[in-house]
């Protein structure tokens, strides 16, 4: 399900409402997936606090968000543009493919909630695809 | 067996009681046939579903819609008088059997309506957004967590007779 044109526009135009507020986003998509989804939680044993909002899951958040920033950015060419993501994400994290799902249905639960007016059935197709792209992008080194 | 806390009940009857199904259904179709184009399959009968502005306008999409919140009835004589939201009230209200009272449902589903399980997710998924715009932030992570286990259970008890 390859983007078109008309897709890229509007997760560009997404984006721009999207990106100053992309730690909080951040922050309560990651708590969103860890309480809803506690099988996620198998992958941050290491953190000392799983809680929503605690310090360690506002900073992965951040980081999470900042690696979509790079997606928005490489829109044209995500397999080439998430290499070192890939690669970082088959080789050393190894996180199952089936959670980039679960993360991106709780990032499109967080924009529908903080952009309900912008988050037109347009832009939840584009966004949707989107992630779905991100994804597979990111699972491309894996085997 | 399901077992519910009562805050999760609270929960979930809350979300019922504040959610304007004439409103709420037109939107819930609109973005699953957009959003998920492929399940216009199933709607051959509805006209006009070439566009996303056909789809909006579409007055049988918008129809379609309410049930799911409103109950699902078992009697239904042709697809019209079915609704995705209608269906769900009539879980809430039977939280503690969702597995029976589906039963009959679930066979519909299967047999006479011929509908790819992997489709209830991709509903769900559309009415979970449509919840989050009309809360914004009253959609709090525990009253996701609430609605999304209600959504499985449902789903799981619609799939059930599938074979």
């Amino acid at each position: 399900m390859s983007l078109s044109a008309k897709d890229k526009a509007a997760v560009k135009a997404l984006w721009a409402k999207i990106s100053p507020k992309a730690e909080d986003i951040g922050n309560e998509a990651l708590s969103r997936m860890l309480l809803v989804y506690p099988q996620t939680k198998t992958y941050f044993s290491h953190w000392s606090d799983l809680r929503p909002g605690s310090a360690p899951v506002r900073k992965h958040g951040k980081k999470v968000l900042g690696g979509l920033g790079l997606a928005v950015e490489k829109i044209d060419d995500l397999f080439g543009g998430l290499l070192t993501l890939s690669e970082l994400h088959a080789f050393q994290l190894r996180v199952d493919p089936a959670n980039f799902k679960i993360l991106a249905h709780n990032i499109l639960v967080v924009l529908s909630m903080l952009f309900p007016d912008d988050f037109t059935p347009e832009a939840h197709l584009a966004m949707d695809k989107f992630l779905a792209r991100v994804a597979l992008a990111l699972s491309d080194k894996y085997r | 067996m399901v077992v519910w806390t009562d805050q999760e009940r609270a929960f979930i009857q809350d979300i019922f009681s504040k959610l304007n199904y004439e409103d709420a259904g037109p939107e819930l179709y609109c973005r699953v046939l957009i959003v998920y184009p492929w399940t216009q399959r199933y709607f051959g009968g509805f006209g006009n579903l070439y566009s996303a502005e056909a789809i909006k306008s579409n007055p049988m999409v918008a129809a379609h819609g309410i049930v799911v919140l409103h109950g699902l009835d078992k009697a239904m004589k042709n697809m019209d008088d079915i609704t995705v939201l209608k269906g769900l009230e009539k879980a809430l209200k039977n939280m503690d059997n969702i597995k029976n009272t589906f039963t009959a449902l679930s066979e519909l589903h299967s047999e006479k309506l011929q509908v790819d399980p992997g489709n209830f997710q991709l509903l769900g998924d559309c009415l979970t957004v449509v919840l989050a715009r009309r809360m914004t932030t009253d959609f709090t992570p525990d009253i996701q967590a609430a609605w999304q286990k209600f959504l499985s259970v449902v789903i799981s008890a619609l799939t059930r007779q599938y074979y």
